[in-house]
């Protein structure tokens, strides 16, 4: 078959014919995968939750509150239930302070506002430095955990800024940003924790030290 | 055997990374570890293949004066599906490879092929160096995946070598990068003067 020539119409038709069948292949293949990548986000943000807290036998995913943090941030928290008891309660939150681009966190707080566990869900922070925080505040060793801490009662920022918390080696801003979001998520928890019942014993004027917009000093 | 010249072609002479140095962005950003450099290949290299194959299909019904936009509608439609798929499928390996897997999109090796292969062979030759490109490109990949994940974290495939406080961290950075590849590259080419 010889080669089409470079006129108007050859040109229009045939670009126009490639253009619609990729549209349409692109479509069903839409509708094919549309299922399996919602069902693979529920397993992530699932696993996220097992991974925080205590083992339950309902369904976080479905009793999910979507809420604002006190400085107009998306949240979510997941009750875990087991049995009916609340066990546990897992918050997204976010942090704008990180290296590079947005920190993402679900954390998990027992009903007594201890913190039980912490899963990073999405960071940028430089390899092998800031990327350190997925185990490093769960490491026990020093004052690095975070696992166990209460925020009411404990100052949850780094050490260099006055606080409880031992920093990432060279990696404070990231270590910062962590906290950040770790503070946010418990001041979600005490905002929700009304709704779901069993609210947390109310630890008086100790109010969570807030390290928003902290990177500052230094 | 001029079948398996063209597979060889593109593992060997015309290795995309270390012969004709192409498409150098995804090779230096995603290779911080070997199974990112082996995902990130094997993306390539099915959109190769794929596109190798539809724009040999295409080439008489593909006037010349359009036939760059025809070659990006059809290599971005393979790039969305394979996008989809990857979603769908393996979300962990998406994620890791995030941005650059769209940006296979504009990879000049991708449309470097169309235009100097597919558009002048048959489909079956078409689709056969479509797989050997990819397969260079996917071996290049790897190696320099493992050269600097070996350096840098001390881990062979994610599993531990040395413990990783005496790995040397500038590896798996962008600086890394570029030393592994210029090392390769040296060793490479000293390899390909003896032979």
């Amino acid at each position: 078959m010889k080669k089409l020539q470079s006129s108007l119409t050859n040109m229009v038709l045939s670009l126009g014919i490639i253009a619609i069948a990729a549209a349409a292949l692109l479509a069903w293949m839409n509708r094919m995968t549309e299922e399996p990548i919602r069902l693979a986000e529920l397993a992530k943000q699932e696993s996220a939750i097992k991974e925080v807290s205590p083992d339950f036998t309902n369904s976080p995913v479905a009793e999910e509150i979507l809420t604002r943090s006190a400085d107009g941030e998306a949240a979510a928290c997941y009750p875990a239930r087991n049995n009916g008891r609340l066990v546990g309660v897992a918050v997204k939150t976010v942090s704008h302070n990180g290296f590079n681009g947005d920190i993402e966190l679900m954390v998990g707080f027992t009903p007594e506002g201890s913190i039980y566990n912490y899963s990073v869900l999405k960071q940028g922070e430089t390899p092998g430095l800031g990327t350190r925080m997925v185990d490093w505040f769960k490491t026990d060793k020093n004052r690095q955990s975070i696992v166990g801490r209460a925020p009411a009662r404990d100052n949850m920022t780094v050490s260099k800024d006055g606080g409880d918390v031992d920093a990432i080696t060279s990696a404070t801003i990231s270590s910062r940003a962590f906290l950040d979001a770790v503070n946010r998520a418990y001041s979600v928890f005490q905002q929700v924790s009304a709704q779901i019942g069993d609210a947390p014993a109310a630890a008086p004027e100790a109010a969570p030290a807030d390290t928003t917009g902290v990177v500052t000093n230094n | 055997m001029k079948k398996f010249g063209i597979i060889l072609n593109g593992l060997v002479n015309e290795n995309p990374t270390f012969v004709l140095m192409l498409g150098m962005c995804p090779t230096l950003a995603t290779t911080t570890s070997a199974i990112n450099g082996l995902g990130m290949g094997a993306a390539t290299m099915f959109v190769l293949i794929c596109s190798n194959l539809v724009i040999s299909l295409l080439k008489n019904l593909i006037p010349d004066n359009v036939r760059i936009p025809s070659f990006i509608v059809v290599i971005a439609t393979f790039v969305t599906l394979l996008e989809m798929i990857m979603k769908a499928y393996v979300p962990s390996l998406y994620e890791s490879l995030g941005l650059f897997i769209p940006l296979i999109v504009v990879n000049c090796i991708v449309l470097g092929r169309a235009e100097s292969f597919a558009s002048k062979n048959n489909p079956f030759d078409s689709m056969l160096d479509g797989l050997g490109i990819g397969l260079g490109f996917t071996l290049a990949l790897t190696l320099l995946g493992m050269v600097r994940e070996l350096l840098g974290a001390g881990t062979f495939f994610g599993m531990t070598v040395f413990p990783d406080r005496y790995g040397a961290l500038i590896f798996v950075l962008a600086p890394g990068a570029f030393i592994t590849l210029a090392y390769l590259l040296a060793i490479i080419n000293k390899i390909r003067k003896v032979s």
